[in-house]
């Protein structure tokens, strides 16, 4: 199943976890020391969007990223019920949430998407554009707007709050 | 008395950094191929993605994985080899170096930060060592790279000494369960028994640089002063122990990237050191698919 962003409620609606979709459009990425900042103040207009959990390698000559594979979620959690709050609809990681982040996905009707661990070379493939759009102090944290084709991912958890690995 | 230049050493630390971080091993490819060929559905779909990721990272030499993790380095040091320091004063700087030039050269992520501060160090030092001085006039360098997503579900426990077997199961299974998803399976679980707590756990550490192909020829009981058959016996009730462990990981139905399959574990390899007779020390160290780590013998 193939999903632009913005991700449009209608879309999400339709998406059940362990359904298997390729996103492409524009995603952010953001890990642990960009959470802690964003929750303070937004850098960016999150309504709609997707934060993609992720912190790659420096981009070889040549290439415009390297390796992009998604980070473990849960470190997440403090934050994203507030991200979620603010307008956040989509994001990227691997591993479980907590029950918290579970009811805040069911709450503002958003999704949790996986990645597999460990395969940033493959998903590098996929990131057509990159820019740096805030935190550049934060080096591989600082947060990328990314533009991606065909990204292949699996509905974690869905806007009705059942759960991949429950 | 041989001699070798700081900048020898400095090259291959710095190559094995780089090395390790963009292909794996060949045992553990054989091992992937094989848990495909058991898995079907999901399971099946996502070993191809792994396979297909290292194809990737060897072709195009980027890192498999975008945590490029800490750097933990096993020295083999022949007490007959001279060191040239050069301008370095010790033989941890240049080690460092290494693993400095390394992280740069091969475009990998810097991920190391101080403690409390939390700012990063900016070129992926310091690398943790160890060091051993062994007969001989080489030195044997070990690279192992540890992405935090497993290094986060390492553990130590101290037992009470009449623990048997079952406990320690019981233990270690717990300790795959909790992970779950989490270390990126298919794992592979380095578990190390006895010693006191710190040696337990660079034990099962160490365990996770043994081969992963299932034949292993070389005794892993630590055999100092021990008469022969001692060892021999503890090596038996390893071997035994490993293959049971193995089994009932994989009955967890983790599965690959933790959505549910056979395959959880890939090996299982335990270490284990004599201790007191009060405590029996268990340690767990989990390393990803990608368990990253290459050697030289200079």
């Amino acid at each position: 199943m193939k999903i632009v962003t913005p991700l449009e409620r209608k879309e999400i609606r339709k998406l059940k976890a362990g359904d298997e979709i390729l996103l492409s459009g524009v995603i952010y990425t953001a890990r642990d020391a960009a959470h802690k900042r964003m929750v303070k103040k937004l850098p960016f207009d999150l309504r709609n969007q997707v934060i993609y959990y992720t912190g790659p390698t420096p981009a070889p000559p040549g290439k415009i990223i390297g390796s992009c594979g998604p980070t473990t979620g849960y470190r997440m959690d403090p934050y994203t019920p507030t991200l979620l709050r603010w307008g956040l609809k989509g994001m990227v990681g691997k591993g479980d949430r907590s029950k918290e982040v579970i009811e805040a996905i069911k709450r503002y009707q958003s999704l949790y998407l996986i990645a597999l661990g460990g395969c940033g070379a493959l998903y590098s493939q996929f990131v057509k554009r990159v820019k740096l759009i805030a935190y550049p102090d934060l080096g591989c944290e600082a947060i990328l707007k990314l533009e991606v084709k065909n990204f292949p991912l699996i509905v974690g958890i869905d806007s009705y709050g059942r759960d991949i690995y429950k | 008395m041989r001699r070798i230049s700081a900048e020898k050493i400095i090259a291959a630390v710095s190559e094995l950094c780089i090395d390790s971080n963009c292909q794996l091993n060949e045992d553990l490819i054989v091992l992937l191929k094989k848990s495909q060929q058991r898995e079907k559905g999901r399971a099946k779909r996502v070993i191809a993605s792994i396979l297909e990721n290292i194809k990737i990272a060897e072709r195009e030499r980027i890192p498999i994985c975008q945590d490029t993790g800490m750097v933990k380095i096993f020295l083999e040091v022949g007490y007959n080899l001279k060191i040239n320091f050069g301008k370095f004063s010790s033989f941890s700087d240049i080690i460092q170096e290494g693993v400095r030039r390394g992280y740069k050269d091969g475009y990998l992520r810097k991920s190391i930060v101080n403690s409390l501060s939390r700012i990063n160090t900016k070129d992926n030092t310091p690398a943790v060592i160890h060091e051993k001085i062994v007969a001989g006039n080489h030195l044997k360098i070990k690279v192992l790279i540890k992405g935090f997503g497993a290094e986060n579900m390492a553990k130590v426990r101290m037992l009470p000494p009449d623990s048997k077997e079952k406990e320690i199961k019981m233990f270690v299974i717990d300790s795959i369960k909790e992970a779950s998803s989490n270390p990126c399976p298919p794992v592979i679980v380095g578990i190390g028994i006895g010693g006191t707590a710190e040696k337990a756990a660079s034990l099962a550490e160490e365990a996770l640089l043994e081969p992963v192909n299932e034949v292993i020829a070389k005794p892993k009981a630590v055999a100092i002063s021990r008469s022969h058959s001692e060892a021999l016996a503890e090596e038996s009730l390893i071997e035994k122990f490993e293959k049971e462990l193995l089994r009932e990981i994989n009955k967890l139905n983790i599965g690959p990237a933790g959505l549910g399959g056979k395959t959880t574990a890939l090996s299982v390899r335990i270490k284990t050191f004599p201790t007191h007779i009060a405590g029996l020390p268990v340690a767990v160290n989990i390393s990803c698919w990608a368990n990253r780590h290459k050697e030289i013998t200079l």
